[in-house]
């Protein structure tokens, strides 16, 4: 009877804009709030006279929408994991899960229109940035339907506004050099740091000066932030993007967060933090957990419909991952494809001087 | 030895069976030694003979080595000679060529050597350069070593070769070895040398073991720096090689020998100072000549022996023109199928090596 009811009240919101008033009773008798408001954790503060906002308002809408796609970052990452060990994907693989509350808040905080470039833990950033799951899997298992044609792998996918997914990171010297021209010519840009306690299997008390990254930018003003809450996140990515917009220059942003995976599939990730850690960070912080027992207690949502949710989601997954494994490799023919773009085609050499490519832009 | 090695593969009971009867011939089971041991062994040993060693890069010591090359080393000579760096290639390496400058002798590991571009410059015009722009007076006894060229799906920037780079470079000496023996008595030549060596490791060789001969396992092995071996005599056709394909090189070997084509191979294991006279002595004897490398065709090291064979006597003794086999000229692709097509497989030498000699 309970579970009718439910079915039929989420029936009811979501035809939300023909809404009569006697299905309103309905929602009110069944107390579904469509928006509510959360205390958030107050970010430090570095050079700035005032910070995003403490509170945060959450509608219906929004957190289900924050939800599904937390739910299909981490699904499709314990996804990629499976098939890493079934050996369909090959190579680097950095899976984000436990970080999903910063690639979907970072979203939700900027436009469409923004741009943004990470690093080689992309996965995540590649779906909330439009990618759809099933070329993000077929990228990761090199099939022709991927979002690079199965040429980039892992580390190299791009979409409109992102530009990657790069193998390349780290080079210290290089972000000091951004922050001062950044700083210099008041460029919009928000340099964010997503902090998950290690570089790779080394600390950052033993690879850090301080671990105050959010302070590194000297000159540059920055954000500390709790990377587990996805509200907290896009707050101050508001924040940060309004500044930036208003015209004052960069500003950096440290976002505390944690990965359950090793570095890569080839880390095992124990042997430089311990089991009981990662099932704290699990217990008390992951990401999904939070938001979700955030809208229930709130009644903005239901149990039954996030589990609605998770079993669209899992089903999407699967769906990705049997296109992913079953989509054909890319043809030989184009092993030469995309060198250089915008030209005349050209030949290129194999093994040797007898085999040879065509190559199209 | 291709005798030894099928020795070492029968089972005991055999190998035992064979023992009894030879009676004087009773030769020990070869040692077994993988790449990365041996590697870790040649640090090891140079580690203990000279206080001044010291090894540095990312996750070398409490990690035991991004690819557990330096396995071991730090629980043995803890922080002060094995030092875990930040991830800061360009950082780090500077650091290092300072140390070397004021007389210490590192060894600085780059995870890759495609992370080694973040630092190029202190690799050329910090360490290369600085004997000669010195007038002599600055030595920069360095290693930097770490895996290079193409492993497997790990795509466009974390496949690339670095041989031809580092090996254009005056003032560099740049060694690639293949079995454990060169990756041994090279690394321990490598610490020795007072000049800057880079050391061009492969991924993919480090799990493999080799016959490890006695000579090998003294603590004194060494391999001169600029001196190439022949693993395999013939008569028909030079191949020359570098690292992991100098294995596929003496596969294609095998497989023409049945068709009465005896290939001369020759491992380079140094890519400068180049030893072109063992090459060229070569192919005097067997006037053709096929070169075989991961990296890229242009401007690479088969394009640099073809050119100094031109430019010496073995021209003369050419009865075709010397063919290159390379790495095909794209970035790294990531599907298997592409990447299959981008390295030089076997069938691609055979195909060069019958070409050239026109069969």
């Amino acid at each position: 009877m309970k579970k009718m009811l439910a079915a039929v009240v989420s029936r009811v919101l979501s035809g939300v804009a023909t809404q009569k008033p006697s299905s309103r009773v309905l929602v009110a008798s069944c107390n579904y709030s469509k928006q509510a408001t959360f205390e958030i954790k107050k970010c430090d503060l570095y050079n700035l006279e005032e910070g995003p906002p403490v509170t945060a308002e959450l509608t219906r809408e929004d957190g289900l929408k924050y939800y599904r796609l937390m739910q299909t970052v981490r699904r499709m990452e314990l996804k990629a994991d499976q098939l890493y060990k079934q050996k369909f994907i090959r190579g680097f693989c950095h899976l984000c899960d436990g970080q999903e509350a910063c690639c979907v808040g970072l979203e939700a905080g900027i436009r469409h229109t923004d741009h943004v470039i990470t690093s080689y833990r992309a996965h995540g950033i590649c779906v909330t940035r439009g990618i759809p799951v099933r070329a993000v899997l077929a990228e990761l298992t090199g099939r022709r339907g991927g979002c690079a044609k199965g040429k980039g792998g892992s580390m190299h996918m791009y979409a409109k506004n992102f530009y990657g997914g790069n193998g390349i990171v780290g080079a210290q010297g290089q972000l000091f050099e951004a922050y001062n021209m950044a700083a210099l010519w008041k460029l919009p840009c928000v340099f964010i740091c997503e902090n998950n306690r290690y570089g790779m299997g080394t600390a950052v008390e033993r690879a850090a000066a301080t671990p105050d990254y959010y302070k590194r930018g000297s000159f540059i003003p920055g954000l500390r932030v709790d990377g587990m809450d996805i509200l907290c996140v896009r707050e101050a990515t508001k924040f940060a993007a309004d500044y930036c917009r208003s015209g004052k220059g960069p500003i950096l942003m440290e976002l505390q967060t944690y990965r359950y995976h090793g570095h890569s599939m080839s880390d095992p990730g124990i042997s430089y933090r311990s089991r009981q850690e990662i099932q704290d960070v699990r217990s008390k912080s992951d990401p999904i957990m939070l938001l979700k027992d955030k809208m229930v207690n709130s009644k903005l949502a239901t149990v039954e419909e996030f589990k609605e949710i998770d079993g669209e989601v899992k089903k999407e997954i699967e769906d990705a991952a049997q296109f992913a494994i079953t989509d054909p490799e890319p043809p030989l023919e184009e092993l030469g494809h995309h060198i250089y773009s915008s030209s005349p085609p050209f030949e290129l050499r194999g093994a040797n001087q007898w085999i040879k490519f065509k190559s199209i832009s | 030895m291709a005798a030894a090695s099928g020795l070492v593969r029968r089972p005991l009971r055999q190998v035992s069976g064979l023992l009894r009867r030879r009676f004087h011939r009773t030769a020990p089971a070869a040692l077994q030694v993988t790449v990365r041991d041996a590697i870790n062994q040649g640090m090891d040993e140079e580690l203990e003979r000279d206080e001044k060693v010291f090894l540095l890069g990312e996750e070398v010591a409490q990690y035991d080595g991004a690819y557990k090359v330096s396995r071991g080393l730090w629980k043995k000579y803890g922080d002060k000679r094995i030092i875990d760096t930040p991830i800061s290639e360009m950082g780090f390496a500077g650091i290092a060529v300072g140390a070397a400058m004021a007389g210490l002798r590192p060894i600085c590991e780059f995870m890759t050597f495609n992370f080694s571009m973040q630092a190029i410059d202190q690799v050329i015009n910090s360490a290369a350069k600085t004997y000669y722009m010195s007038g002599g007076r600055q030595s920069v006894p360095i290693v930097f070593r770490g895996p290079n060229g193409a492993s497997a799906g790990v795509a466009a920037q974390h496949s690339q070769c670095f041989a031809a780079w580092y090996g254009h470079c005056p003032g560099l000496k740049v060694v690639s070895p293949w079995n454990s023996e060169d990756a041994k008595g090279l690394i321990k030549s490598a610490i020795r040398d007072n000049n800057p060596v880079v050391v061009l490791e492969n991924e993919l060789m480090y799990g493999v073991p080799f016959e490890f001969p006695d000579a090998a396992q003294s603590k004194d092995f060494l391999i001169p720096i600029g001196k190439a071996k022949i693993e395999r005599q013939g008569t028909h056709v030079t191949v020359v090689s570098h690292s992991r394909p100098v294995g596929h090189c003496l596969e294609a070997a095998t497989v023409l020998s049945k068709e009465g084509i005896e290939c001369e191979v020759i491992n380079m294991r140094t890519i400068r100072p180049m030893d072109i006279e063992t090459i060229e002595a070569s192919v005097v004897k067997t006037n053709h000549l096929v070169t075989v490398e991961g990296g890229w065709p242009q401007f690479g090291v088969g394009a640099e022996i073809c050119a100094k064979i031109m430019e010496g006597p073995a021209f003369n003794y050419l009865d075709a023109p010397a063919v290159r086999v390379t790495g095909a000229d794209v970035p790294m692709p990531y599907a298997k199928i592409l990447e299959d097509n981008s390295i030089p497989q076997v069938k691609d030498i055979i195909f060069a090596i019958k070409k050239t000699l026109n069969i």
